[in-house]
């Protein structure tokens, strides 16, 4: 197995931990706080526990240092809320009079993949109708897609189903055309392969037309900077190693209640980190499942991107349990510690190309402009921090009403030491 | 008579010039000026009221194209659907006025259309289609 130079930044962290508290070394025994998910779960169903935001923790730590606050603080809540592509719903429409096997699914003329069970779907974030003109007329509008019919349905609005199958004996009808709301049809999940990405990068344009990507409208020559964070209150920059963010945290998702089902796609926990151990590029990635029907249109949201597609805004949010000082440490992450690659997207990102523009932190991305290759660049974000902000404060009142019990991962994500190596697709001629 | 809302938007060269006093003074125009701004970049923009003879008018407005001023209709008015807004700021980028603003440290997305110039540049960069041209 590979083991990760990582790692050694984690070792080098809990050094500075010691350095930071003004402790001394205790003979390796620096750990003075210890708490479990029981006590705390303990303290929340009483109405005693002590949450905060990933935002106030970072001026409570300032103030009260780290060993006061790892003892005050029970749980801090973290959140974000942006364009998440790979997101999706399982759907189970129930079954027709007589039975039909649907094998092309569409709701309000968006395709859903109907190669599962016979009244079952999967509609994801980005699908488009076929009549949609994409990139024909450049660029395109992508007024409705796949997240807009998932903001419908949690809207409850009737949405309009249309099916075919090419009849079997058990499922003799070929054709259903049909209405359905949510509350009408038996489930729904939600169920988002790569959610909430640790990091990401920063977009520019560096050629002399406008492009139009996922990262927005980036203007020429250097014109605008886009990113996509909530940086300090980010779940994953939060909990840069998965000590407790792990399958089967239960968490704020689309309004209602998720869980994280597995780490998300393309998962990429071994790449170079900061000395507080958050990485520097994109990492780590959640999956993330709930039932649809106890969300809300208000986080799950419909997005069109010029030039790009259709996709689903989702809002997240993930609650953090304070076993120790060293997970406070983590959560006090501030938008001046947190780094992100800039990367070209008129050339090397669509080529596979390495960038070499340089890093620069989220305090800086978040006032509104950076200076990349000697120029200012005004930036462009495309994730909201206030709504992050609200995300973290409604799971803070949930949590606080003991309402919502922390959950104790049943599995940690891999991590530094997990060895994963993120693969390119490689064109091969024959399959030797 | 010809009475028009336009928008001019002029480079930073131009800032400065008094464009306006030539248009009443040289093409006896009636002008009456909406808004006005310059932007960080130090480009302007001015929406006016132009009225006058229809010779004058098409004279002043060539004068103002030669100068390299550009000129476009006012045409309708920007609404901002506040509940459709996702707040995520991208349009503040793109607004060359600050109508569109991020307000930090608040880091909250507001409209002030007493600055919006109508130029329609938020329109397509707005994910949510939060922001409309109402005619
Ligand atoms: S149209 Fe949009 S970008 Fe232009 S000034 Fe008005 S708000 Fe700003
Ligand atoms: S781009 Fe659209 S959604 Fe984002 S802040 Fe502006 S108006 Fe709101």
């Amino acid at each position: 197995m590979q083991l990760c130079e990582n790692l050694f930044f984690q070792k080098g962290f809990n050094f500075l931990l010691f350095t930071d508290t003004g402790q001394e070394n205790r003979g390796g025994a620096f750990m003075a706080i210890e708490k479990t998910y029981e006590e705390i779960n303990a303290r929340i169903k009483k109405g005693e526990a002590v949450v905060v935001t990933a935002e106030e923790i970072i001026g409570i730590v300032a103030e009260k240092g780290v060993e006061q606050a790892a003892r005050e603080v029970d749980v801090v809540t973290t959140g974000t809320f942006g364009t998440m592509c790979s997101s999706g719903v399982f759907l189970n429409f129930g079954h027709t009079k007589p039975r039909i096997k649907m094998n092309r699914v569409y709701l309000n003329g968006v395709p859903a993949y109907g190669g599962i069970a016979a009244v079952d779907a999967y509609l994801g974030a980005t699908a488009l109708p076929e009549s949609d003109p994409e990139n024909r007329v450049y660029p395109g509008r992508f007024l409705y897609g796949g997240g807009h019919v998932i903001e419908d349905l949690v809207a409850g609005k009737p949405v309009k189903l249309e099916a075919t199958g090419y009849g079997t004996d058990c499922y003799p009808r070929r054709r259903i055309e049909t209405w359905i709301t949510l509350a009408d049809i038996n489930d729904a999940i939600l169920f988002n392969p790569r959610n909430a990405y640790q990091n990401y990068s920063v977009a520019v344009n560096l050629s002399n037309r406008t492009i139009y990507t996922y990262m927005g409208v980036l203007k020429p020559n250097l014109g605008n900077a886009s990113f996509s964070t909530s940086g300090q209150l980010s779940p994953l920059l939060n909990d840069p190693y998965y000590k407790t963010i792990g399958v089967g945290t239960r968490i704020f998702l689309g309004g209602g209640i998720g869980y994280v089902a597995w780490h998300g796609t393309q998962h990429n926990p071994c790449v170079p980190r900061g000395e507080n151990g958050v990485p520097l590029t994109g990492a780590g990635t959640l999956a993330l499942i709930g039932d649809l029907k106890q969300m809300k249109p208000e986080w799950l949201r419909g997005t069109s991107f010029i030039g790009y597609g259709a996709s689903l805004a989702v809002g997240v949010g993930i609650p953090i349990p304070i076993l120790n000082e060293e997970i406070l440490l983590y959560t006090a992450v501030k938008d001046e510690d947190l780094y992100a690659p800039i990367q070209d997207y008129s050339s090397d990102y669509p080529n596979r190309e390495a960038s070499n523009l340089g890093r620069v932190s989220y305090a800086e991305l978040r006032s509104g402009k950076i200076t990349v290759m000697g120029r200012e660049v005004p930036t462009t974000p495309l994730s909201s921090y206030q709504k992050a902000r609200e995300i973290a404060e409604i799971l803070k009142g949930w949590i606080k009403s003991g309402s919502f019990l922390l959950t104790e991962p049943v599995q940690p994500l891999p991590s530094v030491d997990s060895g994963i190596v993120l693969k390119g697709l490689e064109e091969k001629k024959n399959n030797g | 008579m010809i009475a028009n809302k336009v928008v001019l938007r002029f480079a930073s060269s131009l800032v400065g010039q008094p464009i306006i006093y030539h248009l009443v003074k040289e093409y006896d125009l009636v002008i009456n000026i909406l808004k006005a701004d310059i932007n960080p970049h130090q480009e302007g923009y001015v929406v006016l009221e132009l009225s006058g003879d229809s010779e004058n008018y098409n004279r002043g407005l060539k004068y103002l194209r030669d100068i390299g001023v550009e000129i476009e209709p006012l045409s309708g008015t920007i609404a901002w659907n506040r509940d459709r807004c996702l707040q995520c700021g991208a349009c503040t980028s793109f607004c060359p006025v600050g109508a569109l603003q991020l307000a930090r440290p608040e880091m909250e997305v507001r409209f002030d259309e007493s600055k919006c110039i109508v130029c329609k540049s938020c329109l397509d960069v707005c994910m949510a289609r939060a922001v409309e041209v109402r005619f």
